[in-house]
C-alpha cells in the first residue's frame, strides 16, 4: 500500500480542503499527501503512520509525523483538534473500521475517507463468473495475503453513515477509466465506482428525539373522533 | 564582592570554562550557590546570525567531551559517531555546545571540587542537584555566551530529562528538541537499580562517609559494582545472549571457583574497572539522585497546556528504542501524547534494535538518519 507516486485520489482530496486549514493524515505513508497539502493548500498538516521506516522518511524531510496505530493511538488527539482528518485507502484494512471512523469524527471537524469499492462490476463479475475472490488493479492481493480485511461496497458505506449519525457532505466516485462523478444513491454508481471519496461530518443533533417530540406535540397527528 | 562571569580556557582539561563569581544560583532544594563554574566544549562555528546553535545535554556518566578524545581515558568521545564534520549532527553546519552538568566530575562544580568556604573538597557537603538545576546553569552559560536562541536542544536518557526541562522552563529560547529514550519521571524500577548502586558505593570502607579524597583513597570496589549493575540495565537480554551467551573467558573448562569464568563476567568487571578511572563516586551518588528526583508528570502537562504562546513554535522529536527496558517506548509515548493533546508540533519514532537503552551510543543507521534528517529538515525551514 506504499504507493510513492502521486495518487489520483490525492488531487480530489486536495480539492475538498480549503486553504490554511489544519489537517491530520492518518496512514500518511512517506508523507507525500502532507507535503502536497502544505505546498498547495497552505495546510498545517501532520500525520500518523504505523511503519517506522516511512515515519523516519517523513521526519527526515521536516514533516510532523507520529509513529502509531490508527486503531490504538488516536486517543492522543483532542476533540475537534483538526479541521480535516484524512484516511486514504486504509479503512478496509482496519480491524474495527467503524470505531476508527468515529474516532476520526471526534478529532476532526470534517473527515475525508477514500476506499476501493467492492461493489464495482468487475469485482462482482469475478465472484459471479469465476467463483473466486476478485483480484483487480485496485485490490491486487490474493485472499490469503491481503491487508484488506473488511470488504465493503459503496452502498454498505452509505448505509452505515445513515445509521450512525454520520452526515455525507459530498461523495465522489472514480471510474476505472479515471473519470470522476458525484455519487448519487443509485445502482449505477455502485457498479461503476472503482474508488470512492467521501467528505463526512458528524450530525450535530439527535434526529430521532426531535421526531419523537414532534409526534407528541404535532396536533395534526391527533385524530379527533 | 564583584559579580562577574569569566570565560576562559580550562587549565586541566582541553575545554573552556565559565566561572560565575558572586552570582547567586538558587537550587531547587533552596540551597544557594554563590560561586560555581561550568566546563564546556564547543564544535563547529557559530554562524553570523547565531541561528545554528545545538546544545547537547549529556547522560548520567558522560561529559562535555562529545566528539574528541577523552582527556582521561584517551578514548574517542561518547558521541563521536554522531557529532562531527559530515556526521548526523554536522559540525560543518551547526555550532555544537556541550557542558559538563552541575554536580558532574569533569571540571564543573560538583562534590569533588573545593568548597571555597572550607577549602576542602565538598564531599557530602555538596547540595543536592536536580535536573532543573542543571538546566538553569546551562541557561546561564548560554546567556553568558550571548546566544539568544538554540536551534536545537538534544539529549538522551538523563539528557532527555534536561531536554524536557528546557522545554518547560525556557521555551522561548529553543526552536527544536530531540528527546531520546527518556521519560516524564524516573520509574520505580529505575530508582531501585540506582539505590543498589549507591549502596554498593556507600558500603565500600574506602568511601569514608564521602570524605575519601581527604583520606587520599577512593571507593573503587563500590563504584565499580555500581557500574556493573547499571551496565546490565543499559543492555537487553537479547543483546547479552547474542554477544556473550554462556561463552567461557580464556579457558576451555569451568574452574569450579569464583573467577570470571564466563565472558559476561569478565566484560562487566572490565566495565566496572575502567569506569572508576574516570568517574567520581560522590558525583555518581548525586547524579543518580538527580534522576530519581525527576518527576514532571503533572507539571509538564500543566505547562504545555498553559503556556500556549511561548512554546507553540517548538518542533519536538521523540525517539525510543524497541529493546530499551529502562526508558521503554510506552514512557516516551506518554510525552508524545501530552504534546499532541496540548496541540504542539511533535514527531515520534521507535527505532527497532536489540541493543537496549545503550542504542543511543551505538551505530544505529535508522537512528542517525532520523537525527540528521530532523535537524536538516528543520534547518532548511528556518
Amino acid at each position: 500500500m506504499n504507493i510513492k507516486s502521486i495518487r489520483k485520489d490525492w488531487e480530489l482530496i486536495q480539492k475538498l480542503i480549503e486553504k490554511d486549514r489544519t489537517v491530520l493524515d492518518i496512514g500518511c505513508g512517506d508523507g507525500g499527501l502532507i507535503k502536497k497539502l502544505m505546498k498547495d493548500n497552505n495546510s498545517k498538516a501532520q500525520g500518523l503512520e504505523i511503519d517506522g521506516n516511512l515515519v523516519r522518511d517523513s521526519i527526515s524531510s521536516g514533516l510532523i509525523v507520529v509513529q502509531g496505530n490508527a486503531e490504538k493511538d488516536l486517543d492522543q488527539y483532542n476533540d475537534e483538534s483538526f479541521d480535516y482528518v484524512i484516511l486514504s485507502q486504509t479503512l478496509q484494512a482496519m480491524n474495527k473500521p467503524k470505531k476508527v471512523l468515529e474516532e476520526m469524527l471526534r478529532i476532526g471537524g470534517k473527515v475525508i475517507v477514500s476506499f476501493p469499492n467492492f461493489g464495482h462490476w468487475n469485482v462482482r463479475a469475478q465472484l459471479l463468473i469465476k467463483g473466486r475472490m476478485p483480484v483487480t488493479k485496485n485490490l491486487p492481493y490474493s485472499w490469503y495475503e491481503t491487508p484488506n480485511i473488511h470488504f465493503f461496497t459503496l452502498k454498505d458505506f452509505q448505509e452505515m453513515c445513515n445509521s450512525s449519525n454520520i452526515f455525507i457532505e459530498k461523495s465522489i466516485g472514480l471510474a476505472s477509466s479515471g473519470k470522476q462523478f458525484e455519487i448519487e444513491n443509485s445502482l449505477l454508481a455502485n457498479l461503476y465506482t472503482h474508488e470512492a471519496i467521501f467528505l463526512l461530518s458528524k450530525k450535530k443533533y439527535e434526529k430521532i428525539k426531535i421526531q419523537d417530540k414532534q409526534k407528541i406535540i404535532n396536533p395534526s397527528r391527533i385524530r379527533v373522533v | 564582592m564583584k559579580k562577574e562571569i569569566i570565560i576562559k580556557k580550562n587549565s586541566t582539561f582541553p575545554c573552556d570554562v565559565a566561572v560565575f563569581n558572586n552570582i547567586q544560583l538558587k537550587l531547587e532544594s533552596g540551597y544557594i550557590l554563590n560561586n560555581f563554574q561550568i566546563n564546556f566544549k564547543t564544535y563547529g562555528k557559530l554562524n553570523e546570525n547565531k541561528s545554528n546553535v545545538v546544545l547537547i545535554c549529556h547522560a548520567l556518566t558522560a561529559d562535555q567531551f562529545v566528539a574528541d578524545n577523552h582527556p582521561i581515558t584517551n578514548k574517542k568521545g561518547w558521541w563521536s559517531h554522531m557529532v562531527g564534520p559530515n556526521k548526523p549532527i554536522d559540525t560543518n553546519k551547526y555550532f555544537v555546545i556541550c557542558s559538563n552538568v552541575l554536580g558532574g566530575c569533569m571540571g564543573s562544580t560538583g562534590p569533588k571540587e573545593i568548597n571555597p568556604e572550607t577549602e576542602l573538597p565538598f564531599g557530602l557537603e555538596f547540595p543536592a542537584i536536580t535536573i532543573k538545576d542543571m538546566v538553569d546553569v546551562q541557561k546561564k552559560l548560554i546567556d553568558s555566551l550571548n546566544i539568544r536562541k538554540l536551534f536545537a536542544v538534544i539529549g538522551a536518557s538523563m539528557g532527555a530529562m534536561q531536554v524536557l526541562q528546557w522545554a518547560m522552563d525556557y521555551p522561548e529560547k529553543i526552536e527544536n528538541t530531540i528527546h531520546i529514550a527518556g521519560a516524564l519521571k524516573h520509574s520505580t524500577q529505575n530508582i531501585a537499580f540506582h539505590e543498589v548502586g549507591r549502596q554498593a558505593i556507600m558500603s565500600d570502607p574506602n568511601w569514608h562517609n564521602g570524605n575519601y579524597l581527604e583520606k587520599k583513597t577512593k571507593p573503587e570496589r563500590g563504584l565499580s559494582v555500581a557500574r556493573m549493575i547499571a551496565h546490565i540495565t543499559y543492555l537487553s537480554e537479547e543483546a547479552l545472549q547474542k554477544k556473550f551467551g554462556r561463552k567461557l573467558q580464556s579457558r576451555d573448562l569451568i574452574s569450579f571457583g569464583f573467577d570470571a569464568d564466563f565472558q559476561i563476567e569478565s566484560y562487566l568487571r572490565y566495565q566496572g574497572k575502567s569506569f572508576v578511572d574516570r568517574f567520581d563516586a560522590n558525583s555518581y551518588l548525586y547524579m543518580t539522585r538527580a534522576m530519581d528526583y525527576f518527576d514532571i508528570s503533572d507539571s509538564f502537562k500543566k505547562i504545555m497546556n498553559f503556556n500556549l504562546e511561548n512554546n507553540q513554535h517548538i518542533h519536538h522529536c521523540i525517539i525510543s528504542f524497541t529493546s530499551d527496558w529502562l526508558f521503554p517506548t510506552s514512557e516516551n509515548k506518554e510525552i508524545v501524547k501530552i504534546l499532541n493533546q496540548s496541540g504542539k508540533k511533535v514527531s515520534f519514532t521507535e527505532v527497532e534494535t536489540d541493543k537496549g537503552h545503550d542504542s543511543f551510543l551505538l551505530d544505529e543507521p535508522e537512528f542517525y538518519r532520523t537525527i540528521s534528517g530532523f535537524l536538516g529538515g528543520n534547518f532548511k525551514n528556518t
